[in-house]
């Protein structure tokens, strides 16, 4: 199909896509004229029932539970198919180790305390996610970026990060497999699957919100391994040719 | 009916509004992984002004520390092997 | 005026795709995706958005003030970040078939494999 033909495939569709969003935006309310009952009714009930005062949070690992586990099988099922397609036991044996030192002990500084400040963070995230905002989504992200970074700030550059990334398989595993496992919990003392079974404790604290905060935590774990071996399966396995300067060094 | 939409909200909406085309027509995928973190940004500004932190937050460590890692990585990789063939052909 | 937020996020999707379709680069195809996905972060918070509303985080806040829809910012969360996961395999299916053929321009790869 050549480019001329293409664009003139496009250019109609996309207007009659325009059109049909234009006449779906004149069905609609109003820009903050909000007509469903869900939100009036969650920012009421979840902060007395669950003790959660961030009631996304709440939403997120509560009163939708079940979709984010469905969110988080998105997530194995992703990775699962990255490391598929780019696990290459057979060339794994060849690959060149490119090292080169970091040069700038001022850039090297200045990456561990960024390193200190990313876990920090990421647990701050993850562990008052219930409270305010953050949680085990973005709170993974950041450890695992504070963890890659350590890769960085090392004293070699390597394309390698990791001596053995199936050491990280299990704990994907667990991070996935512990948020279902706590909605069989639920399930096995006889109430309905990912009920909230823990005392709701005192609001505000770290010590509330029962099931939210082991669900939180899941989540946090399947998303910051998640993140690691992506990165890892994309480093990993290809051939750098050595350049000269690197040879020499 | 403008007062609805706060100005600062219109203005951020004309940001983001703005930033995409931008990220689509820029052809070369290096220079687009800074432009889309750049279009990242005014996302996160949005979801702020639109009284949503967690997802801001959420679009912020994604658009700042994922979405590069993930690109420029594919973009090594894609050269890395471009340069291992070169290579190898002479 | 009231309807400039829908319409970012339809527009949003329309220069997204338009960048798919006329995209010469698998990687710059991958990204062009993430903007039309990014119309749907816009169009659920738009939904979600209540006049005067704050955010829906009770943190030192009476209960009963106005918040937000929290639903819409719940998914919007978990999508943002799935979303790296899907453009990650998108991306790793990219590399395969620029090893296969040697390049990333769709067009040639319909040529080397035709």
């Amino acid at each position: 199909m050549t480019r001329r033909l293409r664009i003139g495939v496009l250019a109609p569709a996309l207007l009659g896509l325009a059109g049909l969003f234009a006449w779906a935006i004149a069905g609609l309310p109003a820009f903050g004229d909000y007509r469903g009952p869900y939100g009036y009714v969650l920012n009421r009930i979840v902060v007395p029932l669950r003790h959660s005062t961030n009631v996304v949070m709440g939403t997120t690992f509560d009163v939708r539970g079940i979709d984010t586990m469905a969110e988080e099988f998105i997530l194995y099922a992703s990775v699962l198919g990255v490391t598929l397609l780019l696990r290459d036991e057979a060339s794994a044996g060849r690959v060149e180790r490119r090292t080169r030192r970091l040069r700038s002990d001022a850039v090297r500084l200045l990456g561990v305390v960024m390193v200190g400040g990313g876990l920090l963070v990421g647990l701050w995230l993850v562990a008052f996610g219930y409270i305010t905002p953050g949680g085990g989504f973005p709170g993974g992200v950041v450890l695992a970026g504070a963890i890659l970074l350590l890769y960085l700030v090392g004293s070699h550059r390597d394309y390698h990060p990791f001596r053995n990334e199936h050491v990280l398989d299990p704990f994907e595993g667990i991070g996935a497999g512990g948020y279902v496992v706590t909605g069989l919990a639920a399930l096995a003392s006889g109430m309905p699957f990912l009920a909230n079974l823990f005392g709701h404790g005192q609001t505000g604290t770290l010590a509330s919100a029962g099931s939210i905060g082991i669900l939180n935590g899941a989540a946090g774990l399947a998303v910051a391994v998640a993140m690691l071996l992506l990165f890892a399966e994309f480093l990993e396995t290809y051939v750098v040719p050595l350049e000269p300067e690197d040879a020499g060094s | 009916m403008l007062a609805t939409l706060v100005p600062l909200q219109a203005v951020v909406f004309s940001l983001v509004a703005l930033g995409a085309p931008l990220v689509v027509l820029t052809r070369d995928p290096l220079r687009q992984a800074l432009v889309n973190g750049i279009y990242g940004v005014t996302l996160v500004l949005l979801f702020v002004v639109l009284q949503a932190p967690d997802p801001a937050l959420s679009m912020l460590v994604v658009s700042g520390i994922a979405y590069p890692l993930v690109i420029l990585a594919a973009v090594a990789r894609v050269r890395g092997e471009r340069r291992s063939k070169e290579t190898s052909d002479d | 005026m009231s309807y400039l937020p829908y319409a970012v996020a339809a527009w949003l999707c329309l220069v997204g795709l338009a960048g798919v379709a006329t995209s010469k680069n698998l990687i710059h195809l991958a990204i062009c995706l993430t903007v039309t996905q990014s119309s749907s972060y816009v169009l659920l918070l738009t939904v979600g958005y209540v006049k005067h509303g704050k955010a829906p985080i009770f943190k030192g806040v009476k209960l009963g003030t106005t918040a937000v829809d929290p639903v819409v910012q719940a998914l919007t969360l978990t999508d943002v970040v799935v979303s790296v996961a899907v453009v990650a395999l998108i991306l790793a299916l990219a590399l395969d078939a620029h090893r296969l053929s040697g390049t990333v321009d769709p067009d040639r790869i319909a040529d080397v494999s035709g």
